[in-house]
């Protein structure tokens, strides 16, 4: 159905594998299929793993469940508590949060947001961007940009410690805390606790300033080669708040196609099962959603970051809202699709979470100490979703009469991207490697398309597993000739 | 045990090795990677004190001779048990690092149930027509139940916690690379 997912005669053809995908978060391995002319015929990213979580907190209670699903993934530990929690808000009866509460969780979900894109950007991805895609590839890591780049790479540990830190202060630890819980949260924050992070956010948002002009001048030095690179068209779906701004907490759904026109807007996200549905693909663990109404050829969509700013109408802080319009302007009143944008995108909400986070902490309501909602009358079921670093995340609950969860479905965010990462490897191959000897720095060309959507593939392994990604390579009878996605050049 | 810190390779006064360490996680969350990266600003001093082989870090796909491996996670297919056993034979000290590699951790909750009837619902009943469980050979095969590190291989140590602090890291780390017994004092030994 799509180009290069399925190849005609595969028993002909011979296997490359990237396995696993490296600098990314979890395990993923990548499959081609070429000719003896090197003609790329299939190209697959397979998410190998399984680990269940839907199935094995069914009888779990419900006030477990935050931070048992959080457990899904270390990098983003609080969307998950979040989504759940939300969801578990209106389960257990509770009415509107209080202001605090509300504005604690946002605090700790703007500190997720910004730890997570600094951990991607400065440890995981600038290696290629900083170093070269075909830099030496013992070096093409943070170690390596330490080396060369002193001063970025500690303005990026800075940056991801802070944001870590802004996690610890609301919910107790920097991975796996509490923090929310079915109602409200658990602890106040303390006049000492929001002087100290006030005292340093300042630099945050210099630092994370500086880092969206550095991405900008990566893109001024190669226009072209940043707009093309794994790019192609596709619809995009995100949160909006109810003025149609970039809300990563709360909001409704909305969706553009590919020229930007609105597919649907303000939905009530707890309707999503209409709205959406999954598609199996035998060659992974990994679903494939789709807009229902649209069908699973054209249906697919993009999540994160470059979504989330094309989506939205404008950005609710003023430092990142110019950066969205330069941003913008690049596609001349169409959206943008390329690969390499969501470096830059990423950048623009790091920004503004650093924004976010300020004026937070500047608000005298983060400091109170009505901590819990009103209780109410309990319902059986519920959602609640947010945009965790990487897009939307969707978690589902019923809850039986003695608190037990009786059923869960969860759409992580990654999940949402699974067609759209195949396609950019897909684009990449046709763009970099069709026709050529397939070289180690080649290959790294799929994995640079493949980090851009920072996939965190120990989330996409809920439904019992987990994503290694690999390229192999085979005869024409089908032989494993090579394996070891890298030191591979010239073995073609 | 002891760990005695390997000789210096043959060289003149170049001052001693950098030690050799690898990470992996196997079916885990990586949040214990998180907190190898919660070091912050000792990140920049443990660049000058090892060098690092086969990590999600860092794009070596496949484990060289090493003096440390951390391993995150549980074992819970084949892929993993093949990993686990790469880094076995490669590393002097291998560790189990964090809740998931010591004792299972949360994955292990899934021990409770049969793996077809999980898959069947998750890929087939949920899906309606056109469900069906991933069986590529792609896709490694899933073990019967999920395992602690330990039932596969001999490991050395095991660092507690979900995830273990980054404090614990840099004493655990700092320990082996003066060539000190590990020791990890009551409070850095956290079971959450």
């Amino acid at each position: 159905m799509f180009d290069l997912e399925t190849a005609a005669n595969p028993e002909k053809l011979r296997r490359i594998a990237i396995d696993p995908v490296s600098r990314v978060e979890g395990h993923g391995k990548v499959t081609l299929l070429l000719d003896e002319n090197n003609k790329v015929h299939q190209v697959r990213l397979h998410i190998v793993e399984f680990r269940g979580f839907e199935k094995f907190i069914e009888g779990r209670p419900y006030w477990e469940v935050p931070v048992t699903v959080q457990r899904l993934c270390g990098i983003c530990p609080v969307s998950h508590q979040l989504a759940a929690v939300k969801a578990m808000d209106i389960i257990a009866g509770f009415g509107p949060l209080p202001a605090t509460a509300e504005k604690l969780r946002r605090l700790m979900h703007y500190g997720q947001i910004l730890q997570s894109h600094a951990v991607h950007f400065f440890h995981l991805a600038s290696p290629d961007l900083l170093l070269g895609f075909d830099s030496e590839m013992t070096r093409r890591n943070i170690i390596g940009v330490v080396a060369d780049h002193p001063e970025l790479a500690t303005q990026g540990v800075l940056l991801r410690k802070f944001g870590q830190e802004v996690i610890r202060h609301v919910s107790g630890k920097r991975v796996h805390g509490t923090g929310a819980i079915p109602g409200g949260v658990n602890k106040a924050l303390s006049a000492a606790e929001q002087a100290e992070m006030r005292g340093g956010i300042d630099a945050m948002i210099k630092w994370s300033r500086d880092a969206v002009q550095l991405l900008k001048r990566l893109h001024h030095g190669n226009p072209e080669f940043y707009n093309r690179f794994g790019a192609f068209d596709s619809s995009m779906m995100g949160l909006v708040n109810g003025k149609g701004e970039l809300d990563l907490y709360h909001g409704g759904l909305r969706a553009r196609d590919a020229d930007g026109a609105i597919l649907f807007d303000h939905v009530d996200y707890a309707t999503y099962d209409s709205l959406l549905d999954e598609e199996v693909k035998p060659w992974s663990y990994m679903k494939f959603p789709y807009i229902r109404a649209i069908g699973p050829e054209h249906g697919w969509y993009k999540v994160g970051p470059l979504a989330r700013v094309q989506v939205c109408d404008r950005i609710p802080s003023p430092l990142a809202e110019v950066e969205r319009q330069e941003l913008a302007a690049l596609g001349q009143g169409r959206p943008v699709h390329g690969t390499l944008l969501y470096h830059w995108a990423r950048l623009i909400e790091m920004l503004h979470a650093c924004e976010v986070i300020r004026d937070l902490l500047d608000d005298p309501d983060i400091t109170g100490t009505t901590l819990m909602a009103e209780p109410g009358p309990r319902v059986e079921e519920a959602v609640g979703v947010i945009e965790a670093p990487r897009g939307t995340l969707f978690h589902h609950y019923r809850v039986d009469e003695h608190d037990m969860v009786s059923f869960c479905n969860l759409i992580v965010s990654t999940t949402n991207n699974n067609q759209a990462m195949n396609e950019a490897i897909r684009s990449v191959a046709r763009q970099f490697l069709t026709g050529r000897e397939i070289t180690e720095p080649l290959m790294n060309h799929i994995e640079v398309a493949i980090r851009a959507y920072d996939p965190c593939l120990s989330c996409a392994t809920h439904a019992l597993g987990k994503m290694p990604l690999e390229v192999e390579l085979l005869d024409a009878e089908g032989r494993l000739l090579q394996r070891r996605a890298h030191n591979m050049a010239g073995a073609a | 045990m002891t760990v005695s810190v390997p000789a210096p390779h043959s060289g003149p006064a170049a001052g001693p090795r950098k030690l050799k360490v690898a990470t992996a996680s196997l079916s885990g969350c990586f949040g214990c990677h998180m907190s190898l990266l919660d070091l912050d600003e000792r990140l920049l001093q443990l660049a000058e004190l090892v060098e690092f082989d086969r990590s999600p870090i860092t794009d070596i796909k496949h484990c060289g001779p090493c003096d440390v491996g951390l391993i995150e996670g549980s074992v819970c297919n084949s892929e993993n048990v093949h990993v686990l056993r790469e880094f076995r034979s490669h590393c002097k000290v291998l560790i189990a690092f964090g809740a998931c590699a010591v004792a299972g951790g949360l994955p292990a909750m899934r021990n409770g149930l049969d793996v077809g009837d999980c898959l069947k619902e998750i890929y087939c009943d949920r899906v309606g027509p056109g469900g069906l469980i991933p069986n590529d050979r792609e896709l490694p095969l899933l073990l019967d139940k999920v395992y602690p590190i330990n039932e596969v291989v001999r490991v050395d140590y095991f660092i507690p916690g979900c995830p273990p602090s980054g404090d614990a890291i840099w004493k655990y780390l700092t320990d082996v690379i003066a060539g000190r017994m590990p020791r990890l004092e009551h409070p850095m030994l956290r079971y959450d």
